[in-house]
């Protein structure tokens, strides 16, 4: 059980939060010939799509209601039936994600109703579907509005009948934000490993994971889980739910359709992984293939040949809840232990986490924090990247945004292989550093050549 | 090299066991063989001096997979990290060439890097097809002005210890007494304490460990001239000779340097180490003692209590995950039995201790430890270390890096002593590394996942 500390500091310094607008907006950012709208100031969007572009290295499909300062005093409905009507002209996308932001959660809007007076203004697009996302900047985090978004999908797109299971090989499956492309590549294919074919909600890796297309540049979404998949969702015979921030969406979808649902908190560590596995081969009726028990050695064998390095490490994490909570779960595992930990925003299931406190802060009390706990090592995204130079210890790059390096959307730190690589990856940072002694230079080398040498830094490690 | 100089090199007359089998001198077993050879001994004993170019005069095979591997560490000079080869073709071997393409191997390392000597390290392919490297680094010598010392070490003279005799022999012979000491420095003398000159034998720095020692020298007015050869450089070796006093440390093979050294420059010796707390403590004393300085008494004395007091402070809260675990050692030489001491200190229960490249007198001091029937592993070969790991029912073991993978696959916890690991254990800061190393090894939870099978594999079986 972890006691939570609310930051009380007035000012958020270095902050680690992503607003929950860029969380709902992704969301819709995995699904097929997908647009979210951001009902928001201009600048809102932009500064969004510019997040994406950067950490996926990809075009981004984002759009605004542009309110400018009339809107938002006397109303901007007017500006969501405009940018619908102009999506669905220009664009003719088969979803549309309307997403709030804080400036119209704030001014009021009523977005229901505005969808409804779209839909009698132009009934020529009613082949568009249209999910009305409440997401406030003022609210939990990047996760929650990317939860938000699921849960919104599913009200939306899933009808309501109890239905018999008519495609006995299809699995759902709810993957939350802490999820890369690359993690639910390897989710899909450790799913057909049992020959099941999955539905993964959303699906970034199909749309995000940074593929070329021959017609070449895209308003929409380059892949994504298709609306007609989303329909079919409630003809699976079990749901799989990764990421504790879905359990809202996964009640939902349980609660519409009645599929059976087995949840994750994460899938990562031999133990999430094994858990994952048995239920697969259970669903499957078919036993754990030998390619995927090989895997499992060769994570418990890196585990084994990583530990000298990785036990004792002091690890300070600052991430989104369900981030956090997994790397809280994996690391003692393999004989690290969490010393600092610093969820971005409050959420539900923080005091659960097995380790004495959690701080819901910034980037400043991780800082903070680690430097008091004499971390070894951060697990934060690329803002930490300073301060770890700071610190002088290594960062293993993980969450929003990853800016600063190439391919951190397309890591994969998920199943037996992903758990392992993250392993090697850690290790190596903590070897680049080494607890070395540092080199003493003797008081009877003074007026010798050796005084003028200069100081032999440590052999370089592999950085990541 | 000659028989006569090999049987030399061998020949260890103040060794109460000379007259019988030595088991540093065992033939090896065809096909049931571990460790290094001669030239393996010889560049690893001698790579540490950091200011000089390593040449190794061979094929690839010698050094191309060897050559990034040691764990010494330079205060400075980075050159021997630099590695170098000949890199003999099949062409040089044949045509004969490898004279000729030594010659401009050693220009080219002289030219690129300046370095402040250049060793040639000969191994079994021109030992074998007779190059004259000792002409060639005589010449080499003559054109450019930077002394190449040729190093005669193919593999196939023996073992990685006698390639460290090799190592010290060629030192002794080519570069001791070839340069003389600066006095000290007139901001290093601090009134009331006098300053001697000593010598560190055999102490390689691995991880950097003697930088925590190193300091306690300094406090108690002990220059070191060379720690031969950690963190070393060519000209502190080339002063070796004015020592008032040598310590020979964890390293039998490197003893002939200090018994040298007493016969042509009379400067007294005593072997010990750093490894633990109780042997680093004896070693200060055994300097202030052999130097018969007084003063320099009271002030060992007093570092000691104050060190072996911080040391305890550090290690209280380990000692409940550490006492009564059983330990395995296999460690060659000196670290057969000054291992035992620190894991006994640890209060740990050291069940067995490898003998592979001890002498007949670390045999002794391992039963003075241990007791009489102090259980003694001589068999290197991994399949029965770790057989006498299950037999004994030891809780972790500890051994040289070349036994580490084989114990984790099986699921062994293991401590790594050897000399490319990274990190240092010497002295009264690497005693309680040691101690957090082992208490990490021993209590990590992956040992538990290694050994738990999943549940779809529970229920086939």
């Amino acid at each position: 059980m972890a006691e939570i500390v609310p930051s009380e500091k007035p000012l958020a310094v270095n902050p680690l939060k992503v607003s929950q607008p860029v969380g709902a907006s992704l969301a819709f950012l995995g699904l097929a010939q997908a647009m979210p709208l951001e009902h928001g100031a201009r600048g809102c969007t932009s500064f969004n799509k510019l997040f994406f572009m950067r950490h996926f290295q990809e075009p981004i499909a984002l759009q605004t209601t542009a309110m400018d300062q009339i809107a938002a005093v006397i109303g901007a409905d007017g500006n969501v039936v405009e940018a619908l009507r102009t999506i669905a002209d220009t664009n003719a996308p088969e979803v549309i994600g309307l997403i709030t932001t804080a400036l119209s959660e704030t001014q009021g809007a009523d977005i229901p109703r505005t969808v409804r007076a779209f839909r009698e203004r132009h009934p020529e697009h009613d082949h568009i579907s249209i999910v009305a996302v409440s997401a406030s900047d003022t609210l939990g985090c990047l996760e929650t509005g990317f939860a938000a978004s699921v849960e919104a999908i599913i009200a939306a797109l899933v009808p309501a009948s109890l239905s018999t299971i008519r495609r006995p090989r299809q699995v759902n499956v709810l993957a939350a934000s802490m999820l890369s492309p690359g993690d639910i590549e390897t989710i899909r294919e450790w799913i057909e490993t049992f020959g099941l074919q999955p539905v993964v909600l959303p699906d970034l890796g199909d749309s995000l994971d940074g593929h070329m297309i021959e017609s070449g540049f895209s308003t929409l979404t380059y892949g994504g889980t298709r609306r007609a998949a989303i329909t079919a969702m409630g003809e699976s015979i079990a749901t799989l739910v990764i990421g504790p921030s879905l359990a809202r969406a996964a009640d939902l979808l349980h609660e519409r359709t009645g599929v059976p649902d087995h949840r994750f908190a994460s899938l990562t560590g031999v133990e999430a992984c094994d858990a994952f596995t048995q239920t697969l081969s259970d669903i499957a009726r078919r036993p754990v293939p030998a390619r995927l028990e090989r895997h499992r050695a060769q994570l418990i064998d890196a585990m084994v040949d990583c530990h000298f390095q990785i036990g004792g490490a002091r690890i300070a994490i600052a991430a989104d809840a369900d981030l956090l909570e997994a790397a809280i779960r994996f690391l003692p595992g393999a004989g690290a232990e969490v010393v600092a930990a610093v969820a971005s925003a409050r959420t539900r299931l923080l005091a659960e986490l097995p380790v004495d406190r959690v701080v819901v802060g910034d980037l400043e009390d991780l800082e903070n924090l680690a430097r008091d706990a004499g971390a070894d090592l951060l697990i934060a995204n690329s803002h930490a990247t300073d301060l770890a130079a700071r610190l002088g210890i290594p960062l293993l790059r993980a969450g929003f945004p990853l800016s600063d390096m190439y391919g951190g959307h397309a890591r994969c730190q998920v199943g037996y292989r992903g758990s392992r690589q993250m392993l090697f990856d850690i290790a190596n940072l903590l070897a680049a550093r080494q607890r070395a002694v540092p080199p003493y230079r003797s008081l009877y080398w003074q007026g010798t050549p050796r005084e003028r040498e200069a100081t032999a830094t440590a052999p370089a490690g592999v950085a990541q | 090299m000659r028989p006569d100089e090999a049987s030399a090199l061998r020949d260890e007359p103040n060794c109460s066991h000379n007259a019988g089998l030595k088991s540093g001198c065992a033939r090896p077993q065809p096909g049931a063989t571990q460790g290094g050879c001669a030239f393996d001994g010889a560049r690893n004993a001698l790579l540490p001096i950091a200011d000089v170019a390593h040449l190794v005069h061979g094929p690839i095979g010698c050094a191309g997979s060897s050559w990034d591997g040691r764990g010494s560490r330079s205060s400075g000079a980075t050159l021997y990290r630099v590695g170098m080869t000949t890199d003999l073709s099949e062409m040089d071997v044949i045509m004969g060439r490898g004279e000729k393409r030594l010659f401009h191997a050693i220009r080219q390392a002289i030219e690129t890097y300046r370095p402040a000597a250049v060793f040639v390290y000969a191994t079994c392919v021109p030992a074998l097809h007779g190059d004259d490297y000792v002409a060639v680094a005589k010449a080499a010598q003559a054109r450019w002005g930077v002394p190449v010392v040729p190093v005669d070490c193919a593999g196939f003279y023996g073992n990685k210890n006698f390639g460290n005799r090799i190592a010290g022999d060629v030192m002794l012979r080519h570069v001791i007494g070839t340069s003389e000491p600066d006095p000290p420095p007139p901001a290093a003398i601090r009134p009331g304490i006098t300053t001697h000159d000593v010598n560190l034998i055999g102490e390689w720095n691995i991880g950097g460990e003697f930088w925590s020692v190193a300091p306690l020298f300094d406090e108690l007015g002990l220059r070191i001239l060379c720690t031969f050869t950690g963190d070393a450089r060519f000209r502190e070796v080339q002063t070796m000779h004015r020592a008032e006093a040598n310590m020979v440390v964890c390293s039998k093979a490197m003893i002939r340097v200090a018994q040298a050294l007493r016969e042509r420059f009379a400067t007294p010796f005593f072997e010990g180490g750093f490894y633990g707390v109780a042997p680093t403590s004896a070693a200060l004393r055994g300097f202030a003692s052999v130097l018969g300085d007084p003063a320099l008494a009271g002030r060992t004395e007093a570092v000691i209590a104050r060190e072996e007091a911080a040391v305890e402070t550090a290690i209280a809260p380990l000692r409940p995950k550490l006492e009564g675990r059983r330990v395995l050692i296999f460690a060659g030489g000196h670290k057969s039995w000054s291992l035992v001491a620190a894991m006994q200190n640890l209060g740990m229960n050291v069940v067995a201790t490898g003998t592979e490249k001890s002498t007949e007198e670390d045999k002794d001091r391992i039963r003075e430890l241990m007791g009489p029937q102090a259980h003694m592993i001589a068999d290197n070969d991994q399949t029965s270390l770790l057989r006498s790991f299950d037999e004994h029912r030891a809780d972790i073991l500890i051994a040289g890096d070349r036994y580490i993978y084989p114990a984790l696959k099986a699921r062994v916890p293991f401590l790594d002593v050897d000399h490319v690991r990274s990190i240092g254990y010497a002295g009264y800061a690497g005693a309680i590394e040691l101690a957090r190393n082992l208490a990490v090894t021993l209590h990590s939870p992956v040992w538990q996942h290694a050994r738990t099978a999943p549940r779809w594999a529970r229920h086939a079986a």
